[in-house]
Parts: C-alpha cells; sequence; structure tokens
C-alpha cells in the first residue's frame, strides 16, 4: 500500500477567551484541540476521521489542508509537508468544508475558470473537466446563475465542484454530508466512492457512524483530540458495531460519563 | 507581474464592474454629483450677482452736497439718483425686500463742514437708508459707502497689485486642489477596500482562496493592485466632475481665465503623484481591513486613518508653498500633497517627485509583505 498521508505528532493548542472559558467550563488559558496525533492514510482508500462535535477533527483537517499551523509535528501529503511545503501541498489536496464560501456575485461558470486558473489547470483540460463535472453534479442547468440565487442544494453541490476544478490526488471532506439533503447526500457518498475506486485517497471527518460503516475503509477515533483507535474498520470494531466500539471507548476515555 | 496576481486583479474587476451598481456609484456617482452640485452653486451664486448688477436702484439724496452730485450721479448706469427728502414713511417702506431705493441723508452743511475741517466735537453724521437683503440695493451701498469712506480721508491709498492673475490664481489651486484631490481618492478607495478584504472574511470566501496553491504575496498584491485601479477611477470619475464644472464654480467661463494652465509634465506628474497616492491608501485601508472582523469594524477602523488624511490635506492652506526639505517627500500621503501643491503653484522639482514616488513604492511593498503576513495568520484571517 502506498502511503499517500503521513501525520507525526501533529498538535494544535488555542488560547481560550473568558467567553470560550464559560463554556468549557474551565479555567485553563489555553485547550489543547489536536493532542500528538499520528496516522496514515493510504491510496485508494477512504479514510474516516470519527469523533463528537470539538473532539478535534476539523482542527486536523485544517492543519492538513495548510489553513492552519501546527504548533508541533507535521503531517506529509504525497511527500510535502504542511509546515515548510505550503503551497505545494495546497496544489495536491481538494479541501470541503462548510466554512469555505462562494462569492455570492458569481456564476458556477466563471468560478469554476477562475479556481481552475490559480490551480494552474490546462485551458483544454479545464472545459473537458468543467463538462464532465457539470454534468454529473447538475450543475449546467445553472451554470449562468449568480450563486446568491442557487438554493443550498445548489451551492453545496457546486463548492464540492469547485474543490475538485483541479481533479486532486487527496480530497480531504470535513462532514460531507452536514446540511445536505437527501438526494444530494447520496450523490456526494457515491462520487466519494467512485474517487476511491479511481485510486484517489480521501479524508473525512464525521459523527455520523452510518456513514463511517459505509464509506470508510480504514477509520481513526478522535477523542478530546487524542486518537484513541486507528486501523481497518474490522480491527477497530473488534467484532462489535462502530457506534458501539466508539461508545465503549469513549466511557473509558471519560471514566464513565457519557 | 505573477499570473496567479493577474487572475485576482481581473477576478476583482469583474466583481467590480459587474455590479452595475456599485459601479455607478463609485465611478459614475461621484464625478456627476460634483459636478451637478458644483455647477448649481456656481450657477446660483452667478444668477445672484448678475440679477443684482442688471436691476434699477432708485437713491434718493437729501441735501445732495454739491461736491459728492458728480461722483453719485456717474456711480453706476443702473442707478437714478434723484436729489429729494423723505419720510420716515418712506424708510419704512424699505423692509419691503422688493423695493430698490437706496436713501441717504446729508447734513444742511456738509461740505462747509468738510471743507473748514472736522471738529472732533461736531461730526458730520451721514445717514444711508437700505435693505441688505435686497442683492441690488447691497450693491449701491457697498459703493457708496466705498465712495464716502474714501471722501472723508485727508489721504489717499493706491492698493497696486503687481501679482499676475496667472500666479494668483496658481496660489489658489495650489492651496484647494491638493486637498480636494486627495479626498476624493481616499473616498474611493473607502468605497471598495473594506468590503474587498474585511468582506470576503466575514462571507467566509478569502478561506476558499487561502486553500488554493496561490502564494499569500500574490494575493496581497492582486488585492491591493486591484483596489488601487479602482480607486483611482473614482478619483478621476471625481476630478472631470471638478474640471467640468470649475468654470461654472469661479463664474469666469473658463478656468485657464485664472491660471489654470499646466504644462504636460505637470499633468504627467500630477498622474504619477495621484498613483502613488491610491497604492499608499488602498495598501493602508486594505491592512485595516485585514484586522478588521468585519466590514463594519473595518469602516470604524478606517475612520480615524481617514481624519489625519483629510488633515494633512489641509496643511497647505496655512502655508507658503511646497517644502524645500527632502525628509518631508518621505512621509507617505503627505508627500503627495506637498509635490501637488508643488505642481499647482508651478514650483515643481524633480528630486522631491523621485523621493515620494520611490518612498510610496517602498511602502506598498511593505504593505505587501505586512498583508502577506496577515493572510498566513491564523488570528488575524479566522478571528471571530
Amino acid at each position: 500500500m502506498e502511503e499517500i498521508l503521513k501525520t507525526e505528532g501533529l498538535t494544535k493548542t488555542f488560547n481560550l477567551s473568558r467567553k470560550q472559558q464559560k463554556i468549557e467550563r474551565t479555567t485553563a488559558k489555553r485547550k489543547v484541540a489536536v493532542d500528538n496525533l499520528t496516522f496514515s492514510a493510504y491510496r485508494g482508500e477512504i479514510f474516516g476521521l470519527l469523533g463528537p462535535n470539538g473532539a478535534g477533527k476539523t482542527t486536523t483537517l485544517r492543519m492538513l489542508s495548510t489553513l492552519i499551523r501546527p504548533d508541533s509535528g507535521d503531517a506529509w501529503l504525497n511527500g510535502c509537508s504542511v509546515v515548510s511545503q505550503p503551497e505545494e501541498v495546497r496544489g495536491k489536496i481538494g479541501f470541503l468544508t462548510s466554512e469555505l464560501k462562494l462569492e455570492d456575485f458569481f456564476t458556477p461558470n466563471y468560478l469554476f475558470d477562475f479556481f481552475s486558473m490559480l490551480h494552474g489547470v490546462e485551458e483544454a483540460e479545464k472545459e473537458k473537466r468543467k463538462k464532465e463535472m457539470f454534468d454529473r453534479f447538475g450543475i449546467d442547468k445553472f451554470a449562468e446563475v449568480k450563486v446568491a440565487n442557487l438554493s443550498t442544494g445548489m451551492k453545496q453541490k457546486l463548492s464540492l465542484v469547485i474543490s475538485l476544478v483541479h481533479n486532486p490526488e487527496i480530497i480531504i471532506f470535513d462532514e460531507p454530508t452536514n446540511g445536505l439533503d437527501v438526494l444530494t447526500a447520496r450523490t456526494v457518498t457515491d462520487y466519494l466512492q467512485e474517487l476511491r475506486d479511481e485510486g484517489k485517497t480521501i479524508i473525512l471527518s464525521t459523527h455520523i457512524f452510518s456513514l463511517v460503516e459505509r464509506l470508510c475503509d480504514r477509520v481513526g477515533i478522535i477523542i478530546d483530540g487524542r486518537l484513541v483507535a486507528c486501523g481497518n474498520l474490522e480491527d477497530v470494531c473488534d467484532g462489535m458495531t462502530i457506534e458501539d466500539r466508539f461508545f465503549e471507548m469513549y466511557k473509558e476515555m471519560k471514566g464513565g460519563e457519557e | 507581474m505573477k499570473s496567479n496576481t493577474l487572475t485576482i486583479i481581473k477576478k476583482e474587476f469583474a466583481r467590480f464592474f459587474g455590479d452595475r451598481q456599485l459601479l455607478f456609484t463609485t465611478v459614475i456617482m461621484p464625478g456627476l454629483l460634483i459636478y451637478i452640485i458644483y455647477s448649481l452653486m456656481g450657477t446660483g451664486i452667478q444668477s445672484m450677482i448678475t440679477k443684482g448688477s442688471q436691476e434699477m436702484v432708485t437713491m434718493r439724496v437729501e441735501n445732495m452736497p454739491q461736491s459728492l452730485a458728480p461722483v453719485f450721479h456717474s456711480l453706476d448706469s443702473n442707478l437714478i439718483v434723484t436729489e429729494q427728502s423723505f419720510t420716515d414713511e418712506d424708510i419704512k417702506q424699505l423692509e419691503d425686500k422688493e423695493v430698490n431705493d437706496l436713501l441717504i441723508r446729508f447734513p444742511e452743511n456738509f461740505d462747509e463742514v468738510i471743507a473748514t475741517g472736522t471738529p472732533s466735537d461736531n461730526v458730520p453724521a451721514v445717514e444711508i437708508y437700505y435693505n441688505s437683503t435686497n442683492n441690488a440695493c447691497s450693491r449701491v451701498h457697498r459703493v457708496v459707502s466705498s465712495v464716502l469712506n474714501n471722501y472723508a480721508r485727508p489721504y489717499t491709498v493706491s492698493e497696486l497689485d503687481q501679482a499676475s492673475s496667472d500666479s494668483i490664481g496658481a496660489m489658489i489651486w495650489s492651496k484647494i486642489l491638493p486637498m480636494l484631490i486627495i479626498m476624493m481618492l481616499f473616498s474611493g478607495v473607502m468605497a471598495i477596500a473594506p468590503s474587498s478584504i474585511a468582506g470576503e472574511k466575514e462571507r467566509g470566501t478569502i478561506a476558499t482562496l487561502l486553500v488554493t496553491p496561490m502564494r499569500r504575496n500574490e494575493l496581497a498584491l492582486g488585492k491591493i493592485v486591484s483596489l488601487s485601479g479602482i480607486a483611482l477611477l473614482s478619483g478621476i470619475s471625481s476630478f472631470i466632475g471638478i474640471a467640468l464644472s470649475l468654470p461654472k464654480m469661479v463664474g469666469m467661463g473658463d478656468a485657464a481665465d485664472l491660471g489654470f494652465h499646466y504644462t504636460t509634465s505637470d499633468y504627467f506628474v500630477l498622474l504619477l503623484v495621484i498613483f502613488a497616492s491610491v497604492l499608499i491608501m488602498a495598501s493602508a485601508v486594505s491592512l485595516l481591513s485585514a484586522l478588521a472582523k468585519d466590514v463594519k469594524n473595518a469602516g470604524t477602523m478606517v475612520t480615524p486613518f481617514m481624519l489625519v488624511v483629510m488633515l494633512a490635506g489641509l496643511l497647505p492652506m496655512f502655508q507658503d508653498g511646497a517644502s524645500t526639505s527632502l525628509l518631508i517627500y518621505l512621509i507617505p500621503f503627505y508627500n503627495s500633497i506637498e509635490v501637488m501643491t508643488a505642481v499647482f503653484a508651478h514650483e515643481m522639482q524633480w528630486m522631491p517627485v523621485v523621493v515620494t514616488l520611490a518612498s510610496d513604492v517602498v511602502y506598498t511593498g511593505i504593505a505587501v509583505w505586512v498583508l502577506t503576513r496577515m493572510f498566513n495568520s491564523e488570528k488575524i484571517m479566522f478571528s471571530r
């Protein structure tokens, strides 16, 4: 198996404001969001990061996409370091999260061209890919409509397409089906499986057990910023469902509380 | 220029030129409004002056002194001078502003008293009755007052101004225009810069740009150059508005009559300095906008800065020409104002221009570097 992604001791700490201290019910001034995270992902697999809200999944993905810098540790995507080669890393990944928005003023057609240019996609390749992606996600019907006038589902499909304009080798999706209607969610998950079959590496974060069971080849369970289990789905589940296994680990971590 | 920077510039221009409302309010409206407002003001003032000077005024003089009669009769072709006494009722009628009358009452022995020297205990009192809200009466009153003041003096003063109308005009332009230009350029920057960076942060679209392989310095340069270009268009629009309305504003029919004739090199330097100023303004506002959490916060942060720039624009009014110290030309914003002052006063020298342009380019480079660092800072880009 070809190792495409490798993290080693990835750690990120945030300062807590007074407001955040109240919410977290703590007097600590700093919070370790991701604590010494080490895992790998391989070519042609879907790797799922499973954990509750606030576990550090999104922070991990933001470090992998170079939006934020780790305090210590590093990650390599296709051999490029997120710390020392962030531009190269960004050229190799497609990153999608609800935090990334598209300018309301422009049309899908314009945005596809714009992001293709920033990713250095050749003109002929761009046109071919645009047609293929627009056809597949039904964007061709509203290619010249401003994003402001699109429905939420359409916007999400467009965001997905835009994140993949350059046909990246590594795809990082934060909660890929969050907020999607059932039809769009199905389109997205089917497409992710198709990409996996094409040999792409997909890293996704989720707190939905069924999604992990249906999509992921390997899974990492993350609780309070720490990776408590990582491996093939069968190995991690150890004969249980992923949901039961998760709660067992969660109880162990939290000393019985749920 | 790097291709990603060009892509950002094209996108910013597409955003701007594609938004008809933004285009209208930023580029077309400033020039149009300035032209309309200044023209209306000029036309209104001219019309008041013209109306006042063309209307017939009747001046009734009681006890007309023989020494003054020929002077009064030759004062103005629109003035009818009659020698007759008047009553309190006649004075009361002046309260009606439509009555174009002016009444003067001299003492009976005015000529004799003046001829024998004015005794300190018996100063001849001349009474002038008029309505100051009537433009025609006011005009005649000013003339008559002037005549009487000069008449009573034991000597006359000849005020012989040797300055040409050209240099007087140049002095006026050098005190007013730098401030106007700076204000217009700044308002152009203000119209777009806060929403370009703080707006992108607020809408979440900046993060989408930051996950592309584009380098942060390409993004910073693209933002500053495109904002400068758009602000420059806004400034040019305002400038055209002023240039077209100027003749109506000054009421001279032609701005050239007031010394508004400059050489090609003057215009060339002005253009360079205007572009350098816009670069510096766009850089400074971009930095503040990047620091801000949202567009509203950006507006609040930029306001004190705008006041400082406006104050700098006012300084030429209180000084005698442009500074000769080259160090002054290292101060951003103020250096541009000083160069413009020198150009409009026909005192332009090349060294201050070179220092201004070079320092502005260096400051813009520093701003691009700082903005790049800010785009790299997760605390600045993703704080809420």
